[in-house]
């Protein structure tokens, strides 16, 4: 068992990237994830590395977008409000085929909203955030732990899939401190054939580009890149079944709500009620599977939310809405309690029949 | 013997650029500039987005399409992922570099970021139509100023070089055209100092090339060439605004 080092969530994402490989980071002041700007400016100049503070987001993930360019592992992060602000870049790196780590450490919206957590732009992860057809690979930590071994996990698959690959985070999780082990594993890069790094005056010019005026031909990018998606849907989703085995009732949640769910669950137990979790831990692509099993004996399923309820259109996908999907929630920086969760775990124990 | 070739940093394709456009000019100038700094096999090339778009396909070095005005973010991170060993052109118009890419524009400046911006302003959007620019001259009459630029609606033109030389980061800016022969070989002697620069680690270079758009200023390429004197060049005076090593020497 490794030594374990108490960090913020923040900082474990930022030493993360540096221990997979990362020499370049450029960002934007915003809260609640400064930190990770803060503990790049400290460390990368000792490393050899780069930290930007950018003029703006645009201009950050544009430079993340050069570096990319050139094959090496590059990040940034913001919040909320900062996000949007990048989701052109972000479609101009899914359309240039780039691989580059994004973070968001999400707080209350719309607008400038507020700075307490939130999981409000999971929409904008997972269905879109830019124009155009494309997918981010979406991945959700619940533990300070998982902060560090997601960072880590999302270069790999960006480097493999050529895609971002957005850490979704939320204040809580960027903020709160937690003991870490850092000893961890990381693939080497994959061979980059197509970065801009110079002819060398050895080979023909690589072009990085979106652009395709013959809607023939770019209908073919857009038709290979979801036959990729296809195939990350089938290969590459993550989850945690929590006490599914026997359970009537099934609560859905991810990052800090389904840490806030456990505690619920694990309550509802001791009362006899036969209540599980599925937490996905990918949130694009969606664990299917989990579901799949889940239908055939779960007759409630709550998706539990710092949101208005956007998940719970993908558990209702998922479920085939088989069974009903009740929303338990708080949204604009609130947290729902334990209390919360299993009073909507004892509403739905008590319609357990109504399937 | 060969007196006259095409540049080897020059690809041999097609251009699509309109009759008398000088944008095959610079491309030029910069593929020869290219060529004798033997930077070809180092040089990354950023592209804008307006009519020099298709620049990705007409140089033989790496080349990147960026989103519109967001070259020099681009070019930055590209310079710094490897300084050593990257030379790092952007090629913007003037909506691309003074209007959208402002921010961009000016912080790269800013920075003394090593890289090298060629800036071709012909005062109007060319690849959307002839639309009005940041540097349409007062008066000037485009699709979206039907009565003429009128400073009262929408402002005053943009000077780029003037306005950057206020910085203290910029190491080179100038401004130059390409309408006769003896302008042409001055702009191609500030574009080989501009990537000269950059090779000896100097820093942030620009060159503005006032140039001509014959289609959307609606007149033929000679008239073209002709309003540039008589009416660019009064309102954006050639000249060197900044050259922070020459400056250096002579405090010596």
């Amino acid at each position: 068992m490794a030594d374990k080092v108490l960090m913020k969530g923040n900082e474990a994402i930022a030493e993360a990237a540096i221990i997979a490989g990362c020499r370049h980071y450029f960002g934007y002041p915003i809260t609640p994830q400064t930190e990770i700007a803060a503990y790049m400016a400290k460390r990368m100049p000792k490393i050899g590395g780069v930290f930007l503070q950018a003029e703006s987001e645009i201009a950050a993930i544009n430079m993340v977008y050069g570096v990319a360019a050139t094959g090496k592992r590059v990040m940034t992060s913001s919040s909320s409000p900062g996000i949007s602000l990048k989701s052109e870049g972000l479609s101009y790196l899914a359309g240039a085929d780039l691989p580059s780590l994004v973070v968001n450490v999400q707080r209350g919206g719309p607008g400038l909203g507020g700075i307490q957590p939130s999981q409000a732009d999971y929409f904008q992860a997972t269905k879109g955030g830019g124009h155009g057809d494309f997918r981010m690979l979406v991945l959700a930590p619940s533990s300070v732990q998982e902060m560090a071994e997601l960072t880590i996990k999302g270069f790999e698959l960006a480097d493999t899939y050529r895609m971002t690959a957005m850490v979704l985070a939320d204040g809580t999780m960027g903020q709160m401190m937690e003991p870490v082990a850092l000893d961890l594993e990381v693939k080497p890069a994959p061979e980059k054939p197509w970065a801009t790094t110079g002819t060398k005056l050895a080979r023909e010019h690589n072009i990085v580009n979106s652009l395709f005026l013959s809607p023939e031909e770019l209908e073919k990018f857009n038709f290979d890149r979801y036959e990729k998606y296809r195939y990350i849907e089938e290969n590459e989703a993550m989850y945690e079944e929590y006490l599914m085995d026997d359970a009537d009732i099934c609560v859905v949640a991810f990052g800090i709500a389904a840490r806030v769910s456990k505690n619920a669950i694990n309550e509802a137990r001791k009362q006899g009620i036969k209540v599980g979790l599925i937490r996905p831990i990918t949130l694009w692509p969606f664990p299917t599977a989990p579901f799949k099993k889940a239908i055939t004996h779960v007759k409630n399923f709550i998706s539990v939310e710092l949101s208005m309820g956007q998940m719970i259109e993908d558990v209702r996908l998922a479920t085939e809405c088989k069974a009903p999907v009740a929303l338990c929630n708080r949204a604009g920086g609130m947290i729902p309690s334990p209390e919360q969760v299993l009073a909507a775990i004892q509403e739905a124990n008590k319609n357990g029949g109504a399937r | 013997m060969v007196v006259f070739d095409k540049p080897h940093a020059l690809a041999d394709v097609p251009m699509h650029y309109c009759p008398g456009c000088t944008h095959g000019i610079i491309h030029r100038l910069v593929a020869e500039v290219i060529d004798e700094l033997g930077i070809e096999g180092k040089t990354i090339g950023i592209a804008p987005v307006g009519c020099s778009v298709f620049a990705y396909n007409y140089f033989n070095c790496d080349t990147i399409e960026a989103a519109h005005g967001r070259a020099p973010a681009v070019a930055t991170g590209v310079k710094r992922s490897d300084p050593e060993n990257h030379i790092v052109f952007t090629y913007q118009g003037d909506g691309d570099l003074a209007s959208i890419g402002m921010a961009e524009t000016v912080h790269a400046a800013a920075r003394n970021e090593n890289i090298t911006v060629i800036f071709v302003n012909n005062a109007i959007y060319g690849m959307t139509g002839g639309q009005m620019a940041p540097t349409s001259l007062v008066g000037q009459v485009t699709q979206t100023s039907p009565y003429g630029r009128d400073p009262k609606l929408c402002g005053y033109p943009v000077r780029v070089c003037e306005m950057l030389a206020q910085l203290e980061g910029p190491e080179y800016l100038e401004r130059v055209t390409v309408n006769n022969v003896k302008n042409i070989r001055r702009a191609k002697a500030a574009i080989k100092k501009a990537f000269q620069n950059q090779v000896d680690g100097k820093g942030f270079s620009l060159v503005e090339v006032v140039s001509s758009c014959p289609t959307n200023w609606g007149m033929t390429p000679q008239a073209a060439l002709k309003w540039i004197d008589e009416a660019m060049l009064p309102y954006y005076p050639l000249g060197v605004y900044k050259d922070r090593s020459a400056e250096q020497e002579e405090n010596k």
